[in-house]
């Protein structure tokens, strides 16, 4: 081997070392910028778990009223389980505050430390993201734990390996395509300064058409003028209900078989497509972005 | 008492200004907020596809119960506009040090922090409860009585009171952590239970929590009760409610005041 050829293997061997070294130090700093206001995390974490009681308080007063043993294929007891797993799912693939905190580097111009220092913007994100998800599900765990066995009633029994394993597959795939969803959102502010609206209608379609508000399956009877397509058999071509409705309606086996490797397949080709444009919007955005002052 | 509505009527213009300056926005701003409004209005309608009431017996049939939907429209936009946009920015200035500029001034800090900002594209939800009301009530099969119209405002009056208490302890929070950025989740969870009529919390779980929410934070009083004014005969213990609402809402006001300036008594400044 030649000289070159050895110093080049070196400076690769040290590039992708190095790169690792700086996705470690950005993971680290997260880690330690969440744990600074760990009062203010731990309270926010618990009492993501308010609206999960109204909803099966509500549901039990529907089932009560009605008379039904289910709807939409789904018993008093399955809609619980539901949302408890949409909650879990939304742990995953929700994103606070990273769509606004891109716009608002982008409006107030911090964005441009990134142009100039060799940190990839994206890359520092999703480490940053993860670092949040690891401290969220540290403090979660306890009070996650503690519902689900306090709820464990309302469960069908476990599902076999193959489908926990799908299961886990489309948690990490939700985390990622919720990830460059968001992200992209955010890059929107290198067009438009004010993007809180924008970012306020996502989440908007995003709560409706994940299945977070209620069982995507509930859309099954409602017309949408065209042949034999259901407003639920719309929602389906859309990214959304991989952000909370796939995983559950997995977990409950919902979804089995074929048409669940199709499922995986249509979450992972949305997340390809998602880094994709994520990757141009930035390319794109900071190819028009102008910074002035120091 | 003349001073400082000058100055929330100054604010509220500045605001106004700001606003319509950036009228794009401002109408997407409302346009989103209707939407969100319009996404549970179709949820509702969704439920009532699938049983004639929420909650049997309750009598919160589609109509009852989407005049309490227009009540908690009516109530949230109000403290949308003018207390929430004030609150969530408290929690930053008493990070940065923001706060200090607030406590040097001439005049009443809980006044200046809590009504300095407005939000008047929330006001957009609010004109729709309104609209709501009227088509729920004119197809109601007993018209609400001359005295439930005369309760209806002062009850929706209580109900923003009790939640401006429940806000201003909340900022009190946010000076004793630091940093509380979870005030506006809080928010949202905490007035998620007054969303529904109370009569849906039931059995061994539901029977304290309603009781916990009516007595100790008393949520469930802030659209039940001014709603079930107008949408159920004033019999049985409607009175008692009434009269609870309106004492909950002095007590809401005046605990918040002390618990807020007892927090501003150990408030340590962030800034150098």
């Amino acid at each position: 081997m030649s000289d070159h050829a050895e110093i080049s293997r070196l400076k690769m061997s040290y590039g992708w070392l190095s790169g690792l070294k700086s996705w470690w130090r950005m993971l680290v700093i997260c880690l330690e910028e969440r744990l600074a206001y760990r009062t203010d995390f731990a309270l926010g974490t618990v009492m993501r778990f308010l609206p999960i009681v109204t909803q099966v308080f509500l549901w039990t007063a529907v089932f009560n009223a009605s008379d039904r043993t289910d709807i939409a294929g789904y018993s008093r007891d399955n809609i619980v389980a539901y949302y408890l797993l949409a909650m879990i799912t939304r742990a995953f693939s929700s994103m606070p505050g990273l769509a606004g905190g891109i716009s608002r580097s982008i409006r107030d111009g911090s964005v441009k430390k990134y142009l100039i220092q060799p940190v990839d913007y994206i890359g520092f994100l999703l480490a940053s993201r993860i670092a949040h998800k690891l401290v969220y599900y540290i403090v979660a765990m306890l009070p996650f734990v503690s519902v689900l066995f306090f709820c464990r009633s309302y469960f069908p029994p476990a599902p076999d390996g193959l489908t926990i394993a799908a299961y886990a597959l489309s948690l990490v795939l939700s985390f990622l395509l919720g990830f460059f969803l968001e992200a992209t959102l955010g890059m929107i502010a290198f067009w438009f300064l004010e993007v809180s609206s924008i970012i306020f209608a996502y989440m908007l379609f995003q709560y409706l058409l994940s299945g977070h508000m209620f069982p995507i399956d509930m859309l099954a009877g409602i017309p949408t003028g065209l042949a034999g397509v259901s407003l639920a058999d719309v929602v389906r071509f859309l990214p959304f209900e991989y952000t909370a409705y796939f995983p559950a309606a997995v977990w409950l086996g919902k979804i089995t078989g074929w048409e669940l490797v199709a499922g995986l397949l249509i979450e992972l080709t949305w997340l390809l497509v998602m880094i994709g444009v994520c990757r141009f919007v930035w390319w794109r955005g900071t190819k028009r972005y102008s910074g002035f002052g120091g | 008492m003349g001073r400082y509505f000058k100055i929330f009527s100054t604010f509220a213009r500045a605001c106004l200004v700001r606003d319509m300056t950036f009228r794009a926005n401002f109408l997407l701003e409302c346009l989103t907020s209707l939407g969100w409004m319009s996404m549970n209005l179709a949820f509702y309608l969704l439920i009532f596809s699938f049983t004639p009431e929420i909650g049997r017996n309750s009598g919160w049939s589609r109509e009852p119960f989407f005049a309490f939907v227009a009540t908690g429209l009516i109530i949230n936009s109000i403290v949308q506009t003018l207390f929430m946009p004030s609150a969530s920015e408290l929690t930053e200035m008493v990070r940065t040090g923001g706060l200090d500029s607030v406590l040097v001034r001439p005049l009443d800090a809980q006044f200046l922090l809590s009504m300095h900002r407005f939000d008047f594209s929330s006001m957009a939800n609010g004109i729709v409860g309104v609209a709501l009301l009227v088509w729920s009530t004119s197809r109601f099969s007993v018209a609400p009585p001359l005295i439930a119209w005369f309760l209806y405002p002062v009850l929706i009056a209580c109900g923003v009171a009790i939640l401006y208490g429940l806000i201003i302890m909340l900022a009190a929070a946010t000076i004793l952590m630091g940093r509380n950025q979870s005030l506006y989740d809080f928010w949202f969870y905490i007035t998620n239970f007054s969303r529904y009529p109370a009569e849906i919390y039931a059995g061994p779980w539901g029977g304290p929590l309603r009781m916990v929410c009516t007595f100790v934070i008393p949520i469930l009083l802030v659209v039940n009760v001014p709603a079930g004014t107008i949408a159920r005969p004033l019999s049985g213990n409607a009175w008692g409610m009434i009269f609870l609402t309106c004492a909950a809402a002095i007590i809401s006001v005046g605990l918040s005041r002390i618990v807020f300036q007892a927090a501003l008594a150990r408030y340590r400044s962030a800034s150098s």
